[in-house]
């Protein structure tokens, strides 16, 4: 017993003020916890959140005429707008379809490239995919757009293929810029559907076949619903990026306009925060309805 | 009556990983309705076979058939065998009775029918009321009986199992093989067993090979392979036996070769005898139903098999060998 007390004095003595903290902090995992979140949690409810709920209060707000002043208080106007003005309602609808017809493309075109990288390529062949997907994640958004306006401008690389068998370059259009967006999220779909081929077992593909699927048929009866989630996990990024875009369609989309395209003008030309911020409101939902959709499926531990 | 063509016959089946022979010019006859095992260490080619009679795997030469029909080029789902896969391979994504039901489903046979079948497979392996769980939720041995139910609800003519019971523990391990072998003797399809257990192989099999470096080493029953091993390797492998060189057969035996010599041949006793030869007790081990002792004679090991509690380490014995017992290697 003396022994023993005598010991623990001098290691009492020897404590510094580092030993103290770090006894203290690993006696009480409570205390613990809240150190090491404070920071983030800080950062998540002033700057994130508190940032969207004063987007969703000034889209209450109204704009006086005559000064261009804020005028705090609670107008259903800015909403009412949105559903009585044909131009609102037009461009939603066509955000969301640009967000969906983009999501289609990645998906379509993200599948076999991830298949082969998961299940078909050496290990070799495999790296080299993996960096040269993620490689143009380096370069510019603004630099790719722009190189996409070339790629299909009058003289560019798709009039000069397209046009020698009676097809022309889509233009700035509407394709033009679903073809741009499309390239820009592809590594945001194929990463997520990769790493879920690559969690299916090859021994499952065996057994299906195994037990007398043909090729097509085991890809919908056991691959296809093993990676629904990373499916729908990479097109949460397609979907979500699209609908918030309005550069591109700026670059390569002609006169057309998107959601972005609205907040953008309604705080910069016109001056109307509060109607910007209704309208902005609108892909926050939408994301939201899509979201809370494909929860049940798991893909949101598959981000 | 003209002898029927076996059930799977393989000729010359090589297969080659770059410079490996993983698969070296294999001839193997196996007969319809047979319990036939491929025995041998990992790496030793007899998964490789199971593959490429399966069609995992195309061999780098040689063919197989199945019932006198070269299958050799065959995809996996034009072939009339199943596979019980060593981790089950269950499609964790459905439930039991759609694990089941899988083989029929894509056969597009009708629903009612899919539904009487399944549930009297999942009957026979006494897991009707389990058919509605996902196969996370089932223990090993389960899942591994809906393994082997998944297999057989299709009627396969031969059914494949590669290692199915290694992932079980002793016990289960036990009940499983007198299952295995009663389903086999029911359904009188032929079962190719692949193991690295020579008890179980020896325990199941109506025949066993044992494979080493990509070759057949012996091919018999499980008596034969057990009495009379053909070589070093397969004395080694199946069972545990004595291996005299040729100094110490001399020396013991005054013969020429090498020979083999099981354990339990070995009578020890601490009374001298005609014909016995002394030694000393160098390691005791208690293995429940018998003790095996290794004891010191002139220098060279011998292996015996007693009962337990009757001889202690470093005491002084008399073995007896019968030189009609070795078996020549």
């Amino acid at each position: 017993m003396k022994s023993s007390s005598g010991a623990r004095v001098a290691a009492n003595a020897e404590a510094t003020l580092a030993h103290r903290i770090s006894t203290t902090l690993y006696s009480k995992p409570k205390l613990r916890l809240r150190l090491l979140l404070s920071a983030p949690v800080t950062w998540l409810g002033l700057v994130y959140i508190a940032a969207l709920l004063a987007l969703l209060v000034t889209a209450f707000f109204t704009v006086d005429s005559f000064t261009g002043n804020l005028v705090p208080g609670f107008s259903l106007e800015n909403f009412a707008s949105l559903f009585t003005n044909a131009l609102y309602s037009t461009v939603t609808f066509r955000t969301i379809g640009m967000a969906l017809a983009v999501t289609v493309i990645d998906v379509l075109l993200a599948l076999p490239i991830a298949f082969y990288m998961a299940k078909v390529a050496s290990p070799r062949a495999r790296g080299i995919l993996v960096i040269s997907i993620l490689m143009p994640l380096w370069a510019s958004y603004l630099v790719k757009a722009y190189a996409w306006r070339s790629v299909l401008s009058n003289v560019g690389i798709f009039a000069w293929l397209l046009r020698p068998i009676g097809l022309d370059t889509p233009g700035y259009s509407l394709i033009g810029a679903a073809i741009t967006l499309g390239y820009l999220w592809l590594p945001y779909v194929i990463l997520p559907i990769y790493a879920s081929l690559e969690k299916v077992s090859s021994n499952l593909l065996e057994a299906s076949s195994d037990l007398g699927a043909r090729t097509w048929s085991t890809l919908r009866r056991v691959v296809f619903p093993l990676i629904l989630p990373g499916i729908v996990a990479g097109s949460i990024f397609s979907f979500s990026l699209t609908m918030g875009d309005y550069i591109t369609i700026n670059i390569v989309g002609g006169a057309n306009q998107m959601l972005g395209n609205l907040v953008y003008s309604n705080v910069g030309v016109a001056n109307n925060l509060p109607m910007a911020a209704a309208i902005a409101l609108v892909p926050v939902i939408i994301m939201f309805g899509y979201l809370s959709a494909v929860r049940k499926t798991g893909a949101l531990d598959n981000l | 009556m003209a002898k029927s063509a076996p059930a799977i016959s393989l000729k010359g089946l090589t297969k080659n990983f770059g410079s490996l022979a993983a698969v070296d010019h294999l001839d193997l006859e196996i007969a319809s309705g047979e319990f036939f095992s491929m025995l041998g260490p990992s790496g030793s080619g007899k998964t490789t076979v199971l593959r490429m009679i399966a069609g995992f795997d195309l061999p780098s030469s040689g063919t197989v058939e199945l019932d006198g029909e070269d299958v050799t080029s065959l995809a996996p789902f034009d072939r009339d065998v199943n596979t019980v896969f060593q981790d089950y391979a269950l499609f964790g994504h459905m439930s039991v009775f759609e694990n089941v039901e899988y083989g029929l489903k894509v056969r597009k046979i009708p629903k009612s029918e899919r539904k009487r079948k399944v549930m009297e497979v999942l009957d026979t392996v006494r897991l009707a009321d389990l058919a509605e769980r996902r196969p996370a939720q089932l223990s090993g041995g389960q899942r591994q009986r809906i393994a082997l139910a998944r297999a057989i609800v299709v009627d396969p003519k031969v059914l494949l199992l590669d290692e199915p019971l290694g992932a079980l523990d002793l016990k289960l391990r036990e009940q499983m093989q007198i299952e295995l072998k009663q389903l086999q003797r029911e359904l009188a399809i032929t079962f190719v067993f692949v193991t690295h257990d020579q008890e179980e192989a020896l325990t199941l099999s109506d025949r066993i090979a044992v494979f080493n470096n990509g070759k057949i080493e012996q091919l018999g029953t499980p008596q034969e392979l057990y009495e009379i091993p053909k070589s070093e390797f397969v004395a080694g492998f199946v069972g545990t036996s004595n291996i005299f060189n040729e100094e110490a057969a001399l020396t013991l035996f005054g013969k020429r070769g090498r020979f083999a010599l099981r354990p339990e041949k070995v009578s020890v006793s601490d009374k001298k005898k005609a014909g016995s030869v002394q030694g000393v007790v160098s390691e005791v081990i208690y293995l429940g139903s018998f003790t095996r002792l290794i004891v010191d004679v002139a220098g060279i090991h011998i292996k015996a098999t007693v009962p337990a509690d009757v001889f202690h380490r470093n005491q002084t014995v008399q073995i007896n060998m019968s030189s009609t017992d070795l078996v020549v290697l």
